[in-house]
């Protein structure tokens, strides 16, 4: 108990207190443009932790990662820019609600249900850490292959409209993915002498090229009766209350789900939004109405990210294996304030460790009342015209895909995913899928290829581990089922035909 | 703090005035190119010597990454940038290997280079559960076993430390792929795949497995180097292990495009070496067991020329080089 009352007085320090607000107001900020990512803000307050005490460091960048990830959603809700691959997984809706009036509650739902994630996962953070750190350190490119494979067949099978069109969408995606030399032999692929496509398609300019580019191109093809986006008024969080009982089991099973992702070294929170949302369709009752505007989706998927987040940080503090970008450099971090990463750390420095939960739970608190100030803030942009709106957005499309690599390569691919995306969506095909075939095909590659060297060719390899066996399985269900159940169905119906 | 913010603006000010001038040098942010991604050790160095420097500039030295292709996209930033002290870059050993390979034409020698400031030896890293306690007791089952038997990861194909197990196969008499080697993102998830049963070994540097190495969770067999590392003086080099002279390290420097103004560059190699000799870099460094090394700019150039020279034969034997 003592140790919990230590933790306490280390936290509330005037001091570690200010820096948090502080942190928290800055994350805020540098997630609300379009184009600086939640890594960004981190990688820009390291320099700053080096003159901090160990605590505050980390409090620092555990409050503006977690503000800027969400503050990346109010740009996916408003402008229709997911701030990170997660949030693409629920722009659409998220977008739609605006559209038809609801941003506030849709932004909100966002608020709200990223902080339950972060506070179940920094629950299950503080009570079974290490023994969760165990099971992840038993996923080998044969489990993450399946994993993988698994978040990509969900992201076919949740998009709006015939899995057909999903899967075009995908493999467009996964194409884009081949371009540079990040595949295993590191041999150049596809990028015709330029050494800016060494490094691949860029994520976030092609993001933003698909989702925001291609609705302002859509307005100036076809501009709408209605020219004015209905403002964000009414109830933020008080809806959210009547969300959480509507949906209570989503929000758990997400969180939980999201947690348990992002504690694996090789998977974070994109796999983890998708494959919610895919169990949130799966099992809703309306499972027509995702995609369209509704917020069952956001609220599962929503609350996975956020536990994923936290749950990324389950292999940094007890192997030292970042799970994301974030706790890569947060690890750099700890080592610099000799607070060494290990198993040990829980007995040689616990105070200091429920010190670091007791900070993620205050982060997440403080999310409620700044997110709501930075929705109000950002939803007065929208009583503007759409006729001024859209050259607005040009603007922040340009300087993001800038921003992200500061180089014109960005830019140019923003465009070339902009005309891409305008085209997709004329003929029916969903965006989505696109995305994580972007941001999953290199890995679904590497674990395959860096497979099959360790089985000296063997696939059945893939099904020799229990765990990846059991993942596989389910990969292979997830596409078979469907058949099978229809196969059964039909040769029923035959049996009572004849 | 404020007060140099304030001062910083009115350089930028004036900046149109007294760019020609490189007397007045540094009068604006200076941009310090990474070519890997935040958080691993590269990225580590370049932020500490990045924050000491910006103490004694007196002006901002951001960091960049500019990840991709095996470090050919960054390293070609530094290197197309222009020479006028306001783009550096923290260059590492891959720049003396790309070239073997075919992947780049850029070499060194397209560098102003102001010093080598970090340099870490090649390991020898098992799993906790693996039945090998020693180097000797490893190198006798990969030789009494056919080739591809054992597998070992750490960085890409090709990659330093690739080429230091490659090379240590061909010093023992072996051939260079007599372990299988799978391809990773790097030595963090190499080890890790290793823990995982995915691999036998990883030959990577041992403070990419401090962490590990603390949980109990891989043992360190060997160091690729002449003598022991100061961080881990339980671990034996190669040669006291099983008798091969054979070492590899990475190294990592900070260097400008070719063609910096004379003034600017001694100005430069003054911050770099006040930054080098500060407590704050020293201590971050020890704490993440990374070694420091001085190779000042005039003596760097034989260094990594014979360093080039060394990877050229050992790729070239080992079918790594581009033919």
């Amino acid at each position: 108990m003592s140790v919990y009352l230590d933790a306490f007085s280390l936290v509330l320090q005037p001091q570690v207190l200010m820096v948090i607000f502080l942190s928290a107001g800055f994350g805020m900020f540098v997630g609300a443009i379009p184009g600086l990512t939640a890594t960004m803000a981190t990688a820009l307050l390291v320099p700053l932790t080096f003159f901090m005490d160990p605590l505050p460091a980390i409090a620092a960048i555990v409050t503006a990662t977690g503000m800027a990830i969400f503050a990346g959603d109010i740009a996916g809700g408003l402008l229709r820019m997911p701030g990170t691959p997660a949030s693409a997984a629920y722009v659409e809706d998220a977008y739609r609600m605006t559209r038809s009036g609801r941003g506030a509650e849709a932004l909100g739902a966002c608020l709200f249900f990223s902080v339950i994630g972060g506070i179940t996962g920094t629950i299950v953070l503080s009570l079974a850490a290490p023994q969760l750190a165990e099971i992840a350190l038993k996923f080998s490119s044969f489990e993450y292959f399946w994993l993988v494979l698994l978040g990509l067949s969900c992201a076919v099978f949740v998009s709006p409209g015939p899995p057909v069109l999903g899967l075009v969408s995908l493999f467009i995606g996964l194409t884009a993915a081949l371009v540079g030399m990040n595949n295993p032999t590191a041999e150049p692929r596809f990028t015709f002498g330029s050494i800016e496509l060494l490094a691949g398609i860029q994520l976030v300019p092609a993001m933003i090229g698909l989702f925001a580019l291609s609705e302002v191109l859509r307005y100036y093809v076809h501009p709408t009766g209605s020219t004015r986006t209905p403002p964000v008024k009414g109830s933020i969080l008080r809806v959210q209350l009547g969300n959480l009982r509507r949906y209570p089991l989503q929000a758990m099973r997400g969180s939980l789900l999201g947690t348990a992702i992002g504690a694996l070294p090789g998977a974070g929170a994109d796999i983890a939004a998708w494959i919610s949302y895919a169990v949130s369709k799966k099992f809703s009752k309306t499972p027509e109405k995702f995609g369209t505007g509704h917020v069952e989706g956001l609220v599962e998927a929503g609350s996975s990210n956020n536990g994923a987040i936290s749950g990324a940080w389950i292999p940094a503090l007890v192997f030292g294996i970042p799970g994301d970008s974030i706790t890569a450099i947060v690890i750099g971090v700890l080592y610099v304030k000799g607070l060494n990463p290990g198993p040990t750390i829980f007995l040689t420095n616990p105070q200091m460790i429920y010190a670091v939960f007791i900070v993620f739970l205050i982060a997440n608190l403080m999310m409620l009342p700044l997110g709501w100030l930075a929705i109000r803030t950002a939803g007065t942009i929208l009583s503007v015209p759409q006729r001024i709106l859209m050259p607005i957005i040009l603007v922040f499309c340009i300087t993001g895909a800038f921003a992200i690599n500061n180089s014109l390569a960005g830019v140019l691919i923003m465009l070339a995913f902009g005309v891409i995306g305008f085209v997709l969506e004329e003929n029916g095909i969903p965006l989505a899928p696109a995305i994580l075939g972007l941001v999953l095909g290199p890995m679904l590659e590497d674990n395959f290829v860096t497979s099959m060297i360790k089985a000296d060719g063997d696939f059945l390899a893939f099904f020799e581990r229990p765990i990846a066996a059991g993942l596989g399985i389910a990969a292979i269900a997830v596409w078979t089922l469907p058949l099978i159940l229809r196969l059964v169905r039909g040769s029923q119906r035959n049996g009572e035909a004849t | 703090m404020k007060r140099r913010d304030l001062l910083a603006a009115a350089a930028l000010a004036a900046l149109p005035l007294s760019s020609a001038f490189a007397a007045d040098y540094p009068s604006r942010p200076i941009q310090m190119i990474v070519p890997w991604g935040a958080g691993g050790g590269t990225d580590a160095v370049a932020r500490i010597m990045a924050s000491v420097m910006q103490e004694d500039l007196g002006v901002p030295v951001n960091v960049v990454n500019r990840t991709g292709g095996s470090g050919v996209v960054g390293h070609s930033a530094i290197a197309t940038a222009k020479p006028d002290g306001y783009t550096l870059g923290l260059a590492t050993v891959e720049i003396a290997m790309l070239h073997w390979q075919g992947l780049t034409e850029l070499t060194y020698k397209d560098y102003d280079i102001l010093a080598l400031v970090n340099q870490d030896p090649a390991g020898l890293m098992v799993a906790e559960d693996s039945p090998f306690t020693t180097a000797g007791e490893l190198l006798d089952a990969i030789k009494s076993n056919p080739p591809g038997t054992y597998k070992g990861s750490g960085t890409a194909q090709g990659g330093i430390w690739h080429i230091a197990l490659a090379g240590w196969m061909l010093d023992e008499g072996l051939a260079p792929d007599q372990v299988t080697w799978v391809p990773s993102q790097g030595s963090a998830s190499g080890i890790t795949d290793m823990v995982a049963g995915g691999v036998d070994l990883v030959p990577s540097s041992l403070a990419e497995g401090t962490a590990m190495l603390d949980a109990g969770r891989i043992r360190a067999l060997a160091s690729m180097s002449k003598e022991r590392q100061d961080a881990f003086p339980d671990v034996p080099t190669l040669k006291e292990a099983v008798g091969s002279d054979w070492t590899m390290s990475v190294w990592r420097g900070v260097f400008a495009p070719k063609g910096l103004p004379e003034d600017v560059k001694a100005r430069l190699t003054e911050a770099v070496k006040a930054a080098y000799d500060s407590p704050e870099y020293q201590e971050f460094m020890a704490g993440r067991g990374l070694g420091t090394i001085w190779v000042p700019g005039d003596e760097a150039d034989a260094f990594i020329a014979a360093s080039d020279a060394d990877f050229g034969k050992v790729m070239k034997a080992a079918g790594l080089g581009d033919d």
